[in-house]
């Protein structure tokens, strides 16, 4: 027969202006335990005393009872614990202890304090993104003088990982934005019964804006966190203290392979998606605006030119450049640790794609000056 | 003069060659939390140095700064004579590749198998061709009893044979001076002596001069020709010396008690 575990009990008796606590039963953290509030209700002794009656077992939860009496009790009653067992007591003084020696940690900061900071920490990120851009551009002209030393291999499995592996996504990226930028321009163009001119607007938007970004998008996210992650977690694993104590620049070694690969498969990327853009708005204008294909594909062809083009690969490269600079950088700043390697991947994203909507500003305008 | 040619006499008095590693009033710092200063200390040729001492006292900052991955806030490192801490960056390259480190978790490239990860200093180092580099990593990974593991990735291997293959990247070169951070960490006592044991051999096969990192007591008093002690609060060396001697009787109690795991301050508490 097992033996039924009795609950946990503190009943109190007042014998003259004392208040007697008996403890007995089962403290279990884990179970139902008797709270002091309840147990003394409105009296006010002059001493507590403890007594014990067929305790059985126990746990922290009646150290934290007696705990939680004896801080009731403060220095103004007696709190007699002399018939607890001492083990119980030994813990209560522990606790109490414990309690007493809190390090006041404050790690509040006042807004200004709060503005400031964040200011130098802008003005050092952005030093250190041109400290980094030198970096590569010096590795890189030591790598065109000495090719022997470009790791040509490690760059073609790069390509092959940015490029061809993106290319099912950045299609039905693209092909999506078409679909959607022919349907936008439909609902206005039908007013005027100019159906046709959705080709142009698909063409030209596709082209000059929507291909590029949208791929610029996609890799920032696929590839940018890729590389961020791969650096970060090279360099927790001291892999990067490895390679500079042979002597081997990290940048040489890893940097430079990837910012060549997504260079090259950048622009690359974005003339698929410019064709699959132009496509889905033809779909559009095949099924819902019955425009013939080859009305619109006319028509396309008439509204752009060679310049539209350029645009779109002049942008597409130098996003490439921004998404693996900012991307290999966040890799190589990141903390040694699981965490560290975590937030340098987001960290990655956000900066590729804040850089790239910068550029693309930076575009707009420079190319309007231009007459491009 | 006698008719001695009087270069003789004037030449100076040949010296004792260099020692292998001297570090010369060494100062480290995190920002501007120093963690160790006035560290001055040398290493002889062929030595199996060891640098103890609890943790957080700065042994692996020490480690940091001897192999260049930090730049000390003061203060020289020589090897054989030569700056290792002046801003000469062909100098420094030229002794990089001197010296070879076994990091803690072993380092090796995980994207590259182990003969890719062997033979990479020999390209980066050597003008040896292809069926020249293969031999050597075949040999190199011989020595760390990982024949026949060529292929493998690092992720495939155990912990052990992870630190193995590290040590075998370490020697590629046949370095001077080989570093060890933590060589036993996150290793079972078996592997950790079978890895002290080769540590050894190396030394005897290649004279090898060896710089350990560790506060694995056993590797240390089987090991260790010489250690330094450091110290968190002294921020610097207490002790220097021959690990035997210096538990028996170091005169710093915080030296007896790490090198006999307290277990003779309870003692000597017992005894008053």
């Amino acid at each position: 027969m097992t033996a039924v575990a009795t609950q946990a009990r503190a009943e109190t008796i007042a014998e003259g202006d004392d208040l007697v606590v008996t403890l007995g039963g089962d403290w279990r953290i884990t179970g139902p335990v008797p709270a002091w509030r309840t147990a003394r209700g409105d009296r006010a002794p002059r001493a507590v005393r403890f007594r014990v009656e067929g305790l059985e077992r126990w746990d922290s939860s009646l150290v934290l009872f007696v705990f939680e009496v004896q801080s009731w009790c403060g220095a103004k009653t007696l709190c007699d614990t002399t018939a607890l067992p001492d083990t119980v007591r030994r813990l209560v003084g522990q606790l109490e202890q414990a309690q007493a020696k809190r390090v006041p940690a404050d790690h509040s900061r006042n807004f200004l304090a709060t503005v400031g900071l964040a200011a130098i920490d802008v003005r050092r990120q952005i030093r250190e993104f041109a400290d980094f851009v030198g970096e590569c551009t010096l590795s890189a002209i030591g790598l065109i003088k000495r090719p022997g030393r470009f790791r040509w291999r490690d760059c073609i499995l790069e390509m092959q990982q940015c490029g061809a592996m993106a290319v099912p996504i950045v299609s039905l990226s693209s092909f999506l934005v078409g679909l959607t930028l022919a349907y936008t321009g439909a609902i206005i163009l039908r007013q005027f019964g100019g159906d046709i001119w959705v080709a142009d607007i698909v063409g030209l938007s596709t082209l000059r804006e929507m291909g590029a970004v949208m791929t610029g998008v996609v890799l920032a996210g696929r590839t940018g966190a890729a590389f961020a992650a791969q650096i970060g977690n090279m360099k927790a694993n001291e892999e990067i203290d490895a390679l500079e104590t042979l002597g081997i620049a990290p940048v040489d070694f890893l940097v430079i392979p990837r910012l060549v690969a997504l260079t090259l498969m950048t622009p690359l990327l974005a003339m698929y998606a410019n064709c699959l853009g132009i496509f889905g708005g033809m779909v559009v204008s095949a099924t819902v605006l019955e425009i013939p294909p080859s009305a619109y594909w006319i028509e396309t062809q008439s509204n752009i030119d060679l310049a539209d083009v350029s645009v779109s690969l002049i942008k597409s490269v130098i996003f490439g450049m921004l998404i693996a600079v900012a991307s290999c950088l966040r890799g190589l700043q990141a903390e040694r640790s699981a965490a560290g390697v975590g937030r340098a991947a987001t960290s990655a994203v956000v900066t590729s794609i804040l850089l790239l909507i910068v550029a693309d500003a930076v575009f707009a305008v420079l190319f309007n000056v231009l007459g491009l | 003069m006698n008719g001695k040619p009087a270069t003789a006499v004037d030449a100076p008095v040949p010296l004792a060659p260099p020692p292998a590693i001297a570090v010369e009033d060494l100062e480290c710092r995190y920002g501007d939390t120093v963690v160790l200063s006035g560290v001055s200390f040398s290493v002889r040729e062929g030595e199996l140095f060891f640098v103890i001492g609890g943790s957080g006292c700065g042994k692996s900052t020490l480690l940091r700064h001897l192999i260049g991955l930090k730049k000390p806030a003061r203060g020289t490192v020589r090897y054989s004579g030569e700056n290792f801490t002046n801003d000469d960056l062909a100098a420094r390259r030229n002794l990089l590749k001197t010296f070879g480190v076994l990091y803690q978790n072993a380092a090796l490239w995980s994207s590259m198998t182990l003969r890719e990860n062997v033979a990479l200093p020999l390209e980066q180092y050597t003008t040896l061709n292809r069926r020249e580099r293969d031999e050597i990593v075949t040999l190199k990974l011989a020595q760390v009893e990982l024949a026949g593991y060529e292929e493998f990735f690092p992720a495939e291997l155990s912990g052990g044979m992870r630190k193995r293959a590290g040590l075998a990247r370490a020697l590629a070169l046949d370095p001077r001076i080989v570093f060890f951070d933590e060589p036993s960490a996150g290793l079972d006592p078996v592997t950790s002596r079978k890895l002290d044991e080769l540590i050894l051999q190396i030394r005897e096969s290649l004279g090898t001069t060896m710089v350990i990192v560790s506060h694995e007591l056993a590797s240390i008093f089987t090991l260790a020709d010489r250690v330094i002690m450091l110290d968190h609060e002294a921020r610097g060396i207490i002790a220097e010396g021959r690990p035997r001697e210096l538990a028996d009787a170091s005169d710093d109690p915080r030296v007896r008690e790490f090198l006999t795991r307290g277990e003779e301050k309870a003692y000597t508490g017992a005894s008053k």
